[in-house]
C-alpha cells in the first residue's frame, strides 16, 4: 500500500514538472492540476495510511494505536476543494484566453508585456 | 468573538454586495470597511501590552483546534490593511466615470473578500489555515485581475495564476512535510516541538521549501515575474489595495515563522540577507527602465520587499522591529502612490510619463501629496520611510553587515531617481498634447489620498509610539536565538 502511495506520487510529481515546464497553455494547467494531487497524496500521506480501522476510540482505552490519523484526510478534503475550484477557474481561463489566441502558447501572450521595438525605451502601453 | 469580527465584517458584506446593484456595493463596501477598522481598532486596543487575545475555534483544545490569535503585531497589520480598504473603497465611492468603467459587479465583492482572507492571515496561528486563507487571497486576486474579461486582463491572470499557484501548491506540500516530522500544525505547538534537537533537524529540509514557497509569494529575485506581468491591468483602487498588501502578508508570513516560530538556520538567513540585496537592486534598476507610473510602481513594490526581507536576514529584536515598522510605512506609501496615480491618469489622460505633464500647474494639491508619499518611498528624513530604513539600516552596520546596508543605500537613491523621473516628467514639463482635457477630481477620491496621507504624516512627524508599538510588537522574536 505504502510502496504503491509512494510510487504513484512520484508518477505523479514527474509527470507534473514535464506539463508544467511545456509552453502549451493546457498543458501547463493540467500540470497544475496534477502537480495538485501530488500535494494531496503528500497530506494524505502524512497520517499513517493503510489501516482500515475506524479512529473510534473504544469506551475505556486512552490510546488508539494501530489506526489512520483522520487529521490529515480532513485537511486533505479541504484541499481537494480548493483545488478543484481553481483548476475549474483555471480551465475557463485558458479557454477564453485560446478564443482571443488560437496559439495557445504562453511565450505568445504579449499583450501585457510588449517585444520593445526601441533600443532604450520601453513602448507605450495603451490605458 | 472580537477576533473574529475583522474576518466576518467583510466577508459577510462581500455576500451581501453580490447582491446589490453598484451604488449599494458602494456604500456597502464603506460601511464594511469602516466597521473593519473599528473591530480592528478595538481588538488592538483591548490588547494588553505585548500580550496576546486566541480564540479556539469550536472549542477543540490545543494543538488541535483551530486557533486564531491576536498579538500586537497581527492586530496592528489587522489595523493597516483596514485603514488601506476603507480608503480604496472611499476612492471609488460614487465615481461614474472612465473609473467606472474598469469595474464590474464582482468587483466590490472581492475586495472585500481580499481584506477578509489577508485579516485571516494575519490572524491565523496554524500552518494549515494559513494556507487556507492564502488560496482564498489568490481566488479573490484572479478574480480582480480578470475583471472584464479583456485580453490582457486574462493574460495577467493566467501569468499570475500559473507562478501563484504553484507557489501555494509547495505552501500545501510543505506543510504536510512539517506535520509528518513534527505531528503538529499549530504555531505554538510548533514551536515547542522544535526545541528538540532530532525533530529541528528533521524539520530543516521542508521548512526550506516552505520559506521558498512564500518567497516566490513576497516577490523576491528569481521569482517575481508575476508581478510586473498582471499588477498594471488592475484600476487604480484595485491595484493599491492588491500592491499595497499582497507582497507584504507574505513577508509579514516569513517574519513571523522565521522570527518566532522555527529556529531558522544562520546559512539560510545568510542567503536570504544576499537575496534581499539582489531583489532591493533589480526591482529597483527595472522600475528606472519603465516610463508607464503603473509599473514603475510595481517593481518597486520588489525593490522595497527586498527592505523587509533584509529586515528578516538581520536576525534580531531590532531588526524585526525596523521589518514591522517597515511593512506598515510602505503598505501605506506604496498604496498612496498607486491612487495617486490613479489620480494622475485621470487629470492627464494618460499613465505613460511620455504622454502626460503640466500636473504641477494643474493640481497643485495632487503634485504636494505626490512629493509627500514619494519622499517617504526615498527615505528623505523626516518620513516614514528615513524611519524604517534608519531601523534597518543602523542594524545592518552594528552587525558589521556593509555591503547589505550599503546596498539598502544605494537602492534609496536609486527611488530617487525614479520619484524624480515621475516629478519631472509628470507634474513640471508642460503637458505634450495641451488640448487633451483635464478631468475633474471628485471629491471622494482626495478624500482617499489624503486619509493616507494624513496617517503617513503622523507616522513621519511623531513617530516615538508607532516605534515604540512595532518592538513591543516584536519583543518576543529571535528569542530562541539562531543557527539552533
Amino acid at each position: 500500500m505504502m510502496l504503491m502511495l509512494i510510487l504513484s506520487l512520484s508518477v505523479l510529481v514527474a509527470a507534473s514538472v514535464l506539463l508544467i515546464l511545456s509552453r502549451d497553455t493546457l498543458r501547463l494547467v493540467v500540470g497544475l492540476a496534477m502537480l495538485g494531487g501530488a500535494a494531496n497524496l503528500m497530506v494524505f500521506l502524512a497520517g499513517r495510511p493503510g489501516s482500515v480501522l475506524p479512529p473510534i476510540i473504544a469506551a475505556g482505552a486512552e490510546t488508539l494505536p494501530a489506526a489512520a490519523n483522520p487529521l490529515p484526510q480532513a485537511l486533505v478534503l479541504t484541499a481537494i476543494v480548493i483545488g478543484f475550484a481553481l483548476l475549474c477557474f483555471a480551465l475557463v481561463l485558458i479557454a477564453n484566453l485560446a478564443r482571443q489566441d488560437a496559439r495557445q502558447d504562453s511565450d505568445a501572450l504579449r499583450a501585457n508585456e510588449p517585444v520593445a521595438t526601441d533600443p532604450i525605451k520601453p513602448p507605450v502601453m495603451e490605458p | 468573538m472580537l477576533l473574529l469580527l475583522p474576518i466576518l465584517i467583510p466577508l459577510a458584506a462581500a455576500l451581501l454586495a453580490a447582491l446589490l446593484p453598484a451604488r449599494g456595493q458602494q456604500m456597502i463596501g464603506v460601511a464594511a470597511a469602516l466597521a473593519q477598522v473599528l473591530a480592528a481598532g478595538t481588538l488592538l486596543a483591548v490588547l494588553p501590552e505585548g500580550g496576546r487575545v486566541s480564540l479556539m475555534l469550536g472549542n477543540w483544545p490545543q494543538p488541535y483546534g483551530i486557533e486564531l490569535v491576536a498579538d500586537t503585531l497581527s492586530a496592528a497589520l489587522v489595523l493597516v490593511s483596514a485603514l488601506l480598504g476603507l480608503a480604496v473603497m472611499l476612492y471609488s465611492f460614487g465615481r461614474d466615470d472612465q473609473e467606472s468603467a474598469t469595474r464590474n459587479a464582482t468587483t466590490t465583492p472581492l475586495m472585500l473578500g481580499l481584506l477578509a482572507s489577508v485579516a485571516a492571515v494575519f490572524l491565523a496561528a496554524d500552518l494549515f489555515n494559513l494556507y487556507v486563507w492564502f488560496e482564498l487571497m489568490l481566488i479573490a486576486t484572479l478574480g480582480l485581475l480578470v475583471g472584464h474579461g479583456s485580453a490582457r486582463g486574462n493574460e495577467a491572470a493566467f501569468k499570475y495564476l500559473a507562478l501563484n499557484l504553484l507557489g501555494t501548491l509547495l505552501v500545501l506540500v510543505a506543510v504536510a512535510l512539517i506535520y509528518a516530522a513534527s505531528g503538529q500544525l499549530n504555531f505554538a505547538a510548533l514551536q515547542v516541538a522544535g526545541q528538540w534537537p532530532d525533530v529541528a533537524a528533521g524539520l530543516r529540509p521542508y521548512l526550506g521549501l516552505l520559506l521558498l514557497a512564500l518567497l516566490l509569494k513576497a516577490g523576491a529575485l528569481p521569482l517575481f515575474a508575476w508581478l510586473p506581468a498582471s499588477y498594471p491591468v488592475l484600476p487604480p483602487a484595485v491595484l493599491a489595495l492588491v500592491g499595497g498588501l499582497l507582497t507584504k502578508v507574505a513577508a509579514y508570513v516569513l517574519l513571523r515563522l522565521s522570527g518566532q516560530v522555527f529556529a531558522v538556520h544562520e546559512l539560510w538567513l545568510e542567503a536570504l540577507g544576499w537575496l534581499a540585496l539582489l531583489t532591493m537592486l533589480v526591482g529597483v534598476l527595472g522600475a528606472a527602465y519603465h516610463w508607464d507610473v503603473r509599473r514603475i510602481l510595481a517593481l518597486h513594490i520588489v525593490s522595497q520587499v527586498g527592505y523587509l526581507l533584509l529586515g528578516i536576514a538581520l536576525a534580531s529584536p531590532a531588526a524585526a522591529a525596523g521589518t514591522a515598522y517597515f511593512a506598515v510605512h510602505n503598505i501605506l506609501v506604496k498604496a498612496n502612490l498607486f491612487l495617486i496615480a490613479g489620480l494622475m491618469f485621470a487629470s492627464a489622460g494618460h499613465y505613460d510619463l511620455r504622454h502626460i505633464g503640466g500636473l504641477y500647474a494643474a493640481r497643485p494639491l495632487l503634485a504636494v501629496l505626490f512629493l509627500i508619499s514619494a519622499f517617504s518611498l526615498v527615505g528623505v528624513p523626516p518620513s516614514t520611510g528615513f524611519w524604517g530604513k534608519f531601523m534597518l539600516l543602523r542594524e545592518a552596520f552594528e552587525q558589521e553587515r556593509y555591503v547589505w546596508g550599503g546596498g539598502a543605500l544605494a537602492v534609496g537613491l536609486l527611488t530617487l531617481y525614479s520619484m524624480s523621473k515621475i516629478w519631472l516628467e509628470g507634474f513640471w514639463k508642460a503637458h505634450p498634447e495641451p488640448a487633451a482635457s483635464a478631468g475633474a477630481i471628485p471629491l471622494p477620491a482626495y478624500a482617499a489620498v489624503l486619509l493616507l496621507t494624513g496617517l503617513i504624516l503622523v507616522m513621519a512627524l511623531y513617530p516615538e509610539p508607532f516605534i515604540h508599538l512595532a518592538q513591543v510588537a516584536t519583543a518576543g522574536f529571535w528569542h530562541q536565538g539562531s543557527g539552533t
